[in-house]
């Protein structure tokens, strides 16, 4: 018994050390109801992001409909020039120029917040810092080696990485040596729009299946307790 | 009354077709124990949930594209364009692992109460048989949204094949029909999921119930209600299953849809457990996942398969990890069904099962580390231990006598009941009262709970009476 008290305890032990070697992640504050962050998080994406990426299971349409934007709103302000309302969002950007350009092409993004997470998103796009040995002289913490440039450089200006040491032991800071056109806070909440549309994108219909699944449970719950009271009439008589 | 010309339709079809005799054979006049308990929702449930799969697979076929080139984007179609298509995509993503989640309390249930003993061999046979059916489904079912998941997760499984010597490299390609996962595979395990297992299962699903209508159900007190008859042939400790099992089991129906809607609504993926966070990444052959796990109902197995060394070996270890379920009935000596009244020394073994199972799952969704290999492999040998060694520990194991009649237990309002009766005596016994009386209030209130104090001594009493209680109930 003792033994196998000693192996349950090394057994959460070294789960932690894997754990400890990835970096924390920062949090992002998630809010698809806010359609503001969302339209102002559509917009940095097209400025930002559709140069090189896609969305291409998203629709312009769908996100005028989602987030309650007049639709030629959308297309004079969101959309690329030339767009259609019904266009799915592509990037201009062709597939063997991108490979030629940063060795692969770059992922289309809808699905990107479902397989990486929100936190992790974040994190990465905050995490970029100056380091010459790469081919576009930046490297990012959350990502090592990461094959992208930082495409949001002049917002947040140049970071440089730092090795701290702490009681608790060795971790790496990012330092702001030049601020960029944005301050820190307005930075953070730059990306945080972004990451919040793009978690929009991963799943369009979050938002209405929360909405419908309160009346589903309601009526599931109701629909039990009936089902429960009629079970009870009738084996009343069964001893 | 006069016949009208639809009792005659009625009557035209009844007089061709034995509808009513079925109905009577299978629900009216077919007698389950009384005393069914909560472990026997679990039957109807998994048929529920496969009749969910069934219609909502039927649903998604008719937008999703089984080629290696558009699987992917059909899928997202289906989420995204397709009129309500994410529900349906969601109930059947669901439903895959509610039906383990189902079916493995179902068969846990066989476990505790012996259902798997004479005579009932056959049921266990078939419902093994269904599992191994299922876990096919599930297995082929996984490919097609065309995922990383899907790919390498399929590329791990199959490549186990050409572990086997000889014939092993071009029975993998056999079963690929190419040299890797490919629209070849996709394509083909799109017919057996969508067209060849389903019918496998729905018949093996029939043949486990006539198999099981035939001898009768099993109960949580492990007799034969059929050993006492009223004088008209009907058990004594039965009752016709409908309409007393139909309106149980709707409440059971009620309450499992409750959980069931609410991960569908506001946790699809379980935090990956459902639907893996890699899996929304199509697949692509030319880039390996860091970490390779199955989906969770798999984990078990696959944590036996990577504890063991050699590959050929792991794969017959895992293989064999569901092999040995089908003798259960042949490897348990013990003439007792019911956990009721057998030995503590069953009871202990199950409890290990249940532990090695549930740390073997746990252990195959993680990385591969040193130590969790050698985890692995300690639950490993416990989980064939409880089959290997069951025809020798339980010829040993001391029972207690069984009853003739199903016995009665408390119903919930009694228990509550009781309950309330003894809390006085028991808060009484787990505190005392304070030394320095305050002032505060007058004396009724200073002799209520509020001036008392948690005692030591008495709460030392009650746990060393339920650790008796938990070691006599074990022994």
């Amino acid at each position: 018994m003792k033994n196998l008290i000693t192996l349950l305890l090394l057994l959460t032990l070294s789960f932690g050390v894997v754990a400890s070697e990835s970096v924390e992640l920062q949090e992002a504050d998630i809010d698809l109801s806010d359609n503001a962050s969302l339209q102002r998080g559509a917009q940095h994406f097209v400025t930002y992001c559709l140069g090189c990426h896609s969305a291409k299971y998203m629709r312009y349409l769908r996100f005028a409909l989602d987030v309650g934007v007049d639709q030629q709103k959308v297309l004079k302000e969101i959309a690329p020039e030339g767009a259609s309302i019904y266009d799915q969002i592509h990037s201009a950007m062709n597939k063997h120029d991108a490979e030629k350009w940063f060795g692969v092409q770059p992922p289309d993004l809808s699905l990107i917040a479902r397989s990486r997470g929100a936190d992790w998103l974040y994190s990465y796009l905050k995490s970029y810092y100056v380091d010459p040995s790469r081919p576009f002289g930046v490297n990012n913490l959350v990502f090592e080696d990461t094959a992208m440039p930082n495409p949001l450089w002049q917002l947040q200006g140049e970071q440089h990485a730092e090795a701290r040491k702490t009681i608790y032991g060795e971790y790496t800071k990012l330092v702001l040596d030049h601020p960029g056109a944005l301050s820190e806070r307005e930075f953070d909440l730059f990306v945080n729009d972004l990451v919040n549309f793009l978690v929009y994108v991963g799943e369009p219909v979050q938002l209405e299946r929360e909405r419908i699944g309160k009346y589903v449970l309601l009526f599931l719950i109701i629909f039990s307790v009936i089902a429960y009271l009629l079970k009870k009439e009738y084996w009343k008589d069964v001893d | 009354m006069k016949p009208t010309r639809l009792s005659e339709c009625g009557n035209w079809v009844l007089d061709r077709f034995p509808i009513t005799k079925f109905w009577n054979d299978h629900m009216a006049h077919y007698y389950a124990p009384k005393n069914f308990n909560i472990w026997y929702f679990f039957g109807s449930l998994a048929l529920l949930v496969l009749v969910n799969q069934i219609i909502t697979g039927i649903l998604l076929t008719m937008n999703y594209k089984p080629d290696a080139k558009l699987a992917f984007d059909s899928v997202e179609y289906i989420m995204r364009d397709v009129p309500w298509g994410w529900l349906v995509r969601y109930m059947h993503s669901t439903g895959a692992s509610a039906f383990f989640i189902v079916i493995y309390l179902h068969m846990f249930r066989a476990l505790i109460y012996g259902s798997f003993k004479h005579p009932r061999e056959l049921i266990w046979i078939f419902g093994m048989l269904l599992f191994v059916a299922l876990m096919a489904e599930a297995f082929m079912g996984y490919l097609l949204p065309w995922g990383q998941m899907s790919f390498w997760g399929a590329q791990v499984i199959i490549s186990l094949f050409s572990a086997i010597p000889v014939i092993g490299d071009d029975l993998s390609l056999w079963i690929r029909g190419d040299y890797v996962i490919a629209d070849a595979t996709l394509n083909r395990f799109f017919a057996f999921h969508v067209i060849a297992v389903p019918l496998v299962l729905v018949m093996l699903v029939f043949m486990h119930l006539v198999a099981l209508h035939e001898v009768g159900s099993n109960n949580p007190d492990g007799i034969e209600i059929k050993a006492s008859k009223d004088p008209w042939g009907h058990p004594v400790d039965g009752i016709p299953f409908h309409p007393y099992y139909t309106v149980k089991d709707l409440v059971g129906v009620g309450v499992f849809l409750v959980f069931f809607a609410t991960v569908i609504f506001y946790m699809p993926e379980v935090g990956g457990y459902f639907l893996e966070h890699a899996n929304f990444i199509p697949a692509d052959p030319m880039k390996t996942p860091e970490h390779i796990a199955p989906v969770w109902y798999f984990t078990p197995f696959y944590s036996i398969l990577r504890a063991i060394p050699d590959k050929f070996a792991g794969v017959i270890g895992m293989g064999g990890s569901i092999v040995v379920l089908f003798l259960m009935p042949w490897l348990d000596r013990c003439k007792v069904k019911s956990i009721r009244y057998r030995g503590g020394i069953f009871k202990k073994a199950l409890f290990l099962f249940v532990v090695s199972f549930l740390a073997l799952g746990y252990l195959g969704t993680q990385p591969v580390t040193p130590i969790a290999t050698t985890m692995a492999r300690l639950f490993t040998a416990i989980y064939f231990g409880f089959f290997l060694l069951m025809p020798i520990y339980t010829r040993w194991e001391k029972t207690k006598p069984v009853p003739r009649r199903l016995t009665k237990l408390q119903t919930l309002e009694e228990q509550l009941h009781a309950i309330e009766e003894q809390l006085p005596a028991f808060i009484e016994e787990i505190t005392e009262i304070k030394t320095t009386t305050t002032e505060i209030g007058d004396a009724a209130f200073r002799a209520t709970f509020f001036n008392r104090r948690p005692n030591p001594k008495g709460i030392a009493h009650v746990l060393s009476r339920l650790a008796v209680r938990l070691k006599g109930s074990l022994d």
